[in-house]
Parts: structure tokens; C-alpha cells; sequence
């Protein structure tokens, strides 16, 4: 539930950007970054909100692993709207 | 990778017995599966700790956010998480059922959009989570307030996890004994490794902050068996990256304007002190639990032998969920008897799905 994906920012509007999350485009709020972030960077995204910039190395380390527990999450999410 | 192992290997041999780390983080516990780190070192045992805000969240709190649900005129909004964990009056799933209006929502602005589309409805958000949750729905209450809508409402069941570490280690009848932490990387990512210090100052437990990636992990381990082997005790981070020392300042002092520490009751722990966040004063109108008080009618008390389930002690590490007699009979995730195999990232239902591949392992109490 604490877990945050890395995510890189496409287009940005003040404190509202969209970023790319697995091929989708999500808009995502910028009001809790502590330091500005451009597009192209990236960032991690939790639930609506970017938390943390990291650099892009890091963000393509992480995806692999952060995908699978988000596919079970979302399975366990459209379990839970049957 | 091979450096960490031989590394982790080595120590483990100096220290001729086996060593206890806990974590505290669900995505840790299916990650250290999911990697195969426990069939790696035998040595360790991993045990998991309170890591999982949906299974710690009480009966009581379940109870009341389905009263809220049955309120005419009201939309409860949660994450899907919360959906199917029992209370004494059922499930958030069961109320919809039964007609209440429950909505999921992917983020607590969807409550707020909500809320602001339809001003003649009350729309309460029923927020669960640690620290990396808080910020966001404190940022949520912020811009509730800014847009000046009197129709959106939270009903905060917060925790925080510094506090709850430091029950686990001064419980007096059934202490955990631990040689060191693994601390949660994206907690920490907002609040920093500085609330842990009073572990390795207070109780001198070795804990590091490290990340979700099998390297990370397995670099964690080796900090944490350094520091074992040298009979020290500190805080350290292994994850970089995205921990820095001052935590998420703007994130942290969002969570100070809104919300105020209480004391929390913990499913399956009990009452541990400064360990939830509700809204302060000044906030009394977007306060759920102010503005509709709702009353469970049968009092809670954490009972350890709920229905045979060892959810509390597993949650305090003095049991592993293999160790639970109902574990993949009377209790899988399809029909779960505790919290912990509600929540895919609780310990039981981590246990259920990676079981097959894992060797039996006692916790050793
Ligand atoms: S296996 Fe089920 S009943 Fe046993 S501790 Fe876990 S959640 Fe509770």
C-alpha cells in the first residue's frame, strides 16, 4: 500500500503534470515535491501524487519489480469491485 | 549482487546463529519472497512486522466507516484495499451490497473531484496509510479547503510507524527479539531515517533503510550484519536515491497543518500511544468522525484468539503465519479470517501465495 512507482513526466501545467505509468498517461499532483521537476525527469508517483524526484537510472531499476506487485495489486483491486 | 551474497554469507558464518531481521513494509515482505532472499540465506529469518496499514486497521474503525457508508446522502471513498476487510458488522464490500454508497478511489483527489461535481451529496474519504499515504490526503483536505467545499470529509484512521516500532520493543509481556530492521523505503522517503534514532540510541537495534530491488535488499542485509558484527547500533540508509536525510519537508509540514497526533488502536496489537493522526481542531468540519459520530454498538477489544486467528502475534513477529492453525486451511485469501490475508502485501497472504517455494521456518520463540 506504501508503494510508489517511478514514473517520468511528460507534460506539465504548474503543480499538475502527466506522466507515463506503464504506457498510460496519468495526471499526477506536483504540490508535494519538494524540489522542482521538469519534463523528462522523472519521479515517484503514489496514489495521485509525485513524492520524490529520482534520476532515471534509478526509476528504470526499479520498474521491473514494481510492475509485477502492481499486477497483483490491480487484481486484487478489480477482486474486490466484483 | 554476488559481492552482497558472499558478503552476507560470511558474516553469517562468523556469527554461528541465526539472525533475526524484521521488516516492516508489505512491499519488503512479497519483495524478499518474490526475489528469493529467504531460500538465499537460511540463515536469517525474515520476520514481518506491522508493515501493512489495511491489516492494523481495527474493527472499531471498519464498523465505523460502514455506519458513515449507511448515512443517507453520504459516498464513502476508500482505497480497494479497504474493501474487503472484515469488522464486526461485516465489510465495506458487504455494506455496498446492502446498498450503502461505496466508491474506490485510485487517489484521494478523486474524492475531492467527486465531492466538488456533486455539492449536494456528502462525500467522506475513509483514509487508511503510513506516512507515505498522509501527505496526500492532507494535500486532499487542502485543496477541499481552497476550493471551499463543505460536502468533503475525512475520516482519518492514520498510522505512523515509528511508534508502533517502539511498542513492539517495549511490550511487556511478549517482547520481540531482534537483531535488526529493515526499515520501509518509501516511508522513509517522506519522513527520513531521523524518527528511527531512538532505536539504535534507545533499544541499540541495528536498522537501515533500503530500497525494493534484490540488490537493495540484499545491500540492507549486509549493513545490518556489518553492523551486527561489529556490536554497533545506528541508523543507516541504503536507498539514496530517494531517502534523503530531512525526509519530504514540503510533504511533512503539509501532514503538520491538518492533522495531530492521538492514540491508535492497532488491530491484533492494541493501543499504542501517539500512533494515529486525526485532524486537528480548526479542521472540526471536515472531521468524519466529528461531524457524524458514529457508534459502533458492540466495543472492540483487540482479541488475540479472534476467531483462532494469531494476526497480532504474527504482526509483532513472535509468529510466523505458517505457525497459525487456520493458515491455508480455515483462512486463504479468498476467505480470509484475519487482515493480514486481506491485504496482498499483509504477511499471511505474502505467506499463502510465495508458500510453496519457501522452507518451513519457525520464528524461533
Ligand atoms: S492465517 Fe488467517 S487466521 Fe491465521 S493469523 Fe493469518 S490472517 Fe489470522
Amino acid at each position: 500500500m506504501c508503494l510508489a512507482i517511478p514514473s517520468k513526466i511528460i507534460s506539465k501545467n504548474g503543480f499538475e503534470a502527466t506522466v507515463d505509468l506503464y504506457g498510460a498517461r496519468k495526471k499526477v499532483s506536483l504540490m508535494l515535491l519538494p524540489e522542482d521537476a521538469s519534463v523528462g525527469e522523472y519521479v515517484l508517483v503514489h496514489a495521485g501524487f509525485a513524492i520524490q524526484k529520482i534520476d532515471e537510472e534509478a526509476a528504470k531499476d526499479a520498474i521491473g519489480l514494481i510492475d509485477e506487485i502492481l499486477k497483483t495489486l490491480e487484481q486484487e483491486d478489480a477482486d474486490s469491485l466484483q | 549482487m554476488e559481492r552482497r551474497a558472499n558478503g552476507i554469507n560470511r558474516l553469517l558464518k562468523k556469527a554461528g546463529r541465526p539472525v533475526k531481521l524484521m521488516e516492516v513494509c508489505g512491499t519488503h515482505t512479497v519483495a524478499i519472497f518474490r526475489h528469493g532472499i529467504r531460500g538465499l540465506f537460511p540463515g536469517i529469518s525474515f520476520l514481518s512486522g506491522p508493515g501493512c496499514p489495511v491489516c492494523v486497521t481495527s474493527k472499531r474503525d471498519i464498523d465505523c466507516s460502514i455506519l458513515i457508508a449507511r448515512e443517507p446522502g453520504v459516498t464513502l471513498l476508500t482505497f480497494g484495499d479497504m474493501m474487503r476487510v472484515p469488522g464486526a458488522l461485516g465489510s465495506l464490500n458487504r455494506a455496498r451490497a446492502d446498498g450503502a454508497d461505496v466508491k474506490v478511489v485510485y487517489s484521494p483527489l478523486d474524492a475531492v473531484a467527486a465531492a466538488e461535481k456533486q455539492p449536494d451529496r456528502k462525500f467522506v474519504f475513509f483514509a487508511t496509510g503510513f506516512e507515505t499515504t498522509i501527505p496526500l490526503v492532507a494535500a486532499a483536505l487542502d485543496m477541499a479547503h481552497s476550493l471551499g467545499l463543505d460536502n468533503f470529509f475525512v475520516y482519518s484512521v492514520h498510522k505512523l510507524v515509528p511508534p508502533a516500532l517502539r511498542a513492539l520493543l517495549s511490550a511487556p509481556d511478549a517482547r520481540v527479539s531482534l537483531d535488526g530492521f529493515i526499515l520501509p523505503g518509501h516511508v522513509s522517503a517522506i519522513i527520513g531515517p531521523r524518527p528511527y534514532g531512538f532505536l539504535a540510541e534507545e533499544f541499540h537495534i541495528p536498522a537501515v533503510v533500503t530500497g525494493f530491488e534484490a540488490d537493495e535488499i540484499m545491500e540492507g542485509t549486509l549493513m545490518l550484519l556489518e553492523q551486527i558484527e561489529s556490536g554497533s547500533a545506528r541508523v543507516e540508509v541504503a536507498y539514496k536515491k530517494v531517502v534523503r536525510d530531512a525526509g519530504n519537508q514540503t510533504a511533512l509540514s503539509l501532514m503538520d497543518r491538518y492533522f495531530r497526533p492521538f492514540d491508535a488502536e492497532w488491530r491484533g496489537i492494541g493501543m499504542i500511544p501517539a500512533s494515529g493522526l486525526r485532524l486537528k481542531e480548526q479542521w472540526a468540519a471536515m472531521d468524519a468522525e466529528r461531524v457524524f459520530k458514529p457508534h459502533p454498538p458492540v466495543s472492540h477489544e483487540v482479541s488475540p484468539g479472534d476467531g483462532g486467528c494469531s494476526c497480532g502475534d504474527v504482526l509483532r513477529g513472535l509468529k510466523l503465519p505458517v505457525d497459525c492453525r487456520l493458515f491455508g486451511s480455515g483462512c486463504t485469501p479468498d476467505h480470509p479470517v484475519g487482515a493480514c490475508m486481506v491485504s496482498t502485501e499483509g504477511s499471511c497472504a505474502a505467506y499463502f501465495k510465495y508458500g510453496p517455494f519457501i522452507k518451513r521456518q519457525t520464528s524461533g520463540q
